[in-house]
């Protein structure tokens, strides 16, 4: 793929922050970032548990890419255009097999900010049935929003990409030699989340139905996560890559934190509506005791408590 | 599949929402901006005001900004009537940052010792959300609501506004700044499948006078509606026409055949509707609620009126 001087910049850009080894004389093919294969064929970039700057380009969250004997699917582009080509750089280092398939686990802006490198790559984005009105909703919002966390710097070519191939429910994809399982899940994290199992190394990767380290962020229905996890666990992975955290991670073990911490915030909230305690004053105090358990805590609970209040005074 | 931000020109034809509201498909020069010729009702009217501000997707508004939008705002809504500020007739309360941005808790509180004559009307207004005026609420004349809890969905940092009308006519107004969450947040529905599946189900609780020992029958209730409310500001993925808007456009609530609280409402007000007062019971005659959305669909229901703690 040729680089343009644009796009030659941002990975420039990426350079100084230590996210890119990459010299400005170096070829942008032979760099990237910084990915780790944790099985045969399997890489994987594993983002800072912090929210989205402009100092860490959006990275945030863990991306990977999978590699068979004919093609190449990548798992998320990461928050920012430049890393999703960061992201591409470093398949391009790996392989030069075609990056013929990018599957986005869910809508957020930290998965899929990078879609635009993917697409002008040739590659078919693949998401989830939800997942064009999940962004129909909120991609205008994501860019202005964001342009506030990230700067305008950072925004510069980031569009809203919408998948061209849809999960409606199970959906396999053959990399040659090599099969992908995607699944589709009812609403949980977000109601457009994906999962991929690679059959060949029992990788799952989970998007962000697991949170490791990070707080696990609502943005979907809390009972229908919970609801989830069961048929989650029995996917027979040998490890899992989270969303956010520790990749790879044991399976099904990754899953025990995040299941103590839904627990936790459904029990206080339970008793809080059960109590007549209205919403803005019960999700000042949910959830508390696992406050010391999770990275931007403090950030995302109190919106987690929110969006769960709303949807456990239906019980 | 046309892709995000792509507008089909070939479909570009006006687009009827609404009844009487005629929308146009963007051009490509001002895509991701409405443009609404002619405003019928206050709701929809406030749209334009939004729209006609240069780089609506990109600014972020300030104090000083969101006071501008409330300056255009203002005569479409109440006309040149004029309106006092901060007399603490009405109160209002909101978190200074947003935690969802689809999910903004709101308090207002009247003090009935500063509206001798009783409140008639409280109007709800959200400055930089694409339909500011979330909601305008009536009271029935012997009512006694004190209290009214809602959410509301936050575009970005605006004021958010209560103006409350008095029986002689006065206009007094509280307001607060409201910083919108950030990141990943946005005033969506979170759930649609699950919003449609059990539309239109709603829920009463009742809770015991807060107040011990006094003659009065003041309880509070809380009404919860399932409804997506979407805003109708999105372009379906596959054909670039907008959604049309479907929200609860009217709801009204009696006790023993009185008029408690009705409303009329808009887009910014949350996905499955809740709002939660006080009020004074009189006998015990049902509590009865009527809601009709923007497809003409009516929800009805009505629950017998609980001794709670009396
Ligand atoms: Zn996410």
């Amino acid at each position: 793929m040729a680089f343009d001087p644009l796009r030659r910049a941002l990975l420039t850009g990426l350079a100084g922050a230590g996210l890119l080894a990459l010299a400005p004389r170096q070829s942008p093919a032979a760099t990237g970032l910084a990915v780790r294969e944790i099985a045969d064929g399997v890489f994987v970039f594993q983002g800072v548990s912090e929210m989205a700057t402009p100092k860490n380009h959006g990275a945030v969250a863990n991306l990977g890419f999978v590699v068979g004997r004919e093609a190449v699917a990548a798992i998320d582009s990461g928050g920012s255009l430049v890393e999703g080509l960061a992201l591409l750089a470093a398949i391009r280092a790996t392989t030069d097999r075609p990056v013929r398939f990018l599957v986005a686990t869910h809508m957020h802006p930290d998965h899929i900010f990078g879609n635009a490198a993917f697409r002008d790559a040739g590659a078919t984005i693949v998401g989830h049935r939800n997942l064009p009105r999940a962004l129909a909703a909120r991609g205008d919002h994501y860019l202005k929003s964001y342009r506030r966390q990230l700067g305008e710097e950072l925004m510069k070519g980031i569009e809203i990409v919408l998948p061209s191939m849809l999960v409606e429910d199970r959906l396999e994809i053959d990399l040659g030699g090599r099969v992908l399982e995607l699944r589709a899940w009812e609403a949980a994290h977000t109601d457009n989340d994906v999962t991929i199992y690679d059959v060949s190394s029992k990788v799952l990767f989970a998007g962000d139905l697991v949170f490791l380290g990070h707080v696990p962020t609502l943005d979907g229905s809390l009972l229908g996560w919970m609801r989830q996890i069961p048929q989650l666990a029995a996917i027979p992975a040998r490890a899992v890559v989270a969303g956010h955290g520790e990749a790879p991670a044991d399976w099904p073990a990754a899953l025990d934190p995040q299941l103590r911490y839904f627990g936790v915030l459904a029990g206080d909230l339970r008793q809080a509506i059960a109590a007549g305690t209205p919403l803005a004053k019960a999700v000042k105090t949910a959830g508390r005791a696992e406050r010391d358990a999770w990275k931007l805590f403090d950030e995302y609970n109190e919106r987690n408590a929110t969006a769960a209040y709303a949807e456990l005074e239906w019980e | 599949m046309v892709e995000a931000g792509k507008v089909d020109m070939a479909r570009s034809k006006p687009l009827l929402i609404d009844g009487d509201i005629e929308m146009q498909l963007p051009t490509p020069a001002s895509r991701r901006r409405l443009r609404w010729p002619t405003a019928a009702s206050a709701i929809l009217l406030s749209l334009a005001a939004v729209a006609g501000l240069p780089g609506m997707a990109a600014a972020q508004q300030t104090m000083a900004s969101s006071d501008k939008i409330w300056a255009g705002l203002r005569g479409d809504v109440f006309g040149d009537r004029n309106i006092l500020a901060d007399t603490g007739l009405v109160r209002l309360e909101a978190p200074k940052r947003a935690q969802d941005a689809a999910l903004v808790p709101v308090d207002i509180y009247l003090d009935p010792s500063r509206a001798p004559g009783g409140v008639k009307s409280v109007t709800l207004i959200i400055d930089a959300n694409p339909a500011p005026v979330a909601a305008t609420f009536q009271f029935g004349p012997d009512a006694g609501v004190t209290r009214l809890s809602t959410r509301v969905r936050v575009d970005d940092y605006s004021y958010i506004r209560a103006i409350a009308e008095n029986a002689d006519g006065e206009l007094h107004m509280a307001s607060t700044f409201i910083k919108a969450s950030g990141g990943c947040s946005a005033p969506a529905v979170k759930n649609t499948a699950e919003a449609l599946a059990s539309m239109g189900k709603m829920k009463l609780r009742q809770f015991a006078p807060q107040s011990e020992g006094n003659m009065t029958k003041a309880q509070e209730l809380q009404l919860m509606i399932r409804h997506p409310n979407n805003s109708g500001l999105q372009r379906d993925p596959l054909t670039q026409y907008f959604i049309p808007p479907h929200f609860v456009r009217t709801l009204s609530i009696s006790q023993a055949d009185r008029p408690i609280l009705s409303m009329e409402g808009g887009i910014s007000i949350s996905e499955d509707p809740n709002f939660r007062f006080d009020f004074t019971a009189q006998g015990d005659g049902e509590i009865r609620v009527e809601a009709v959305d923007t497809d003409g669909q009516v929800f009805k229901d009505q629950w017998p009126l609980q001794a709670v703690g009396l």
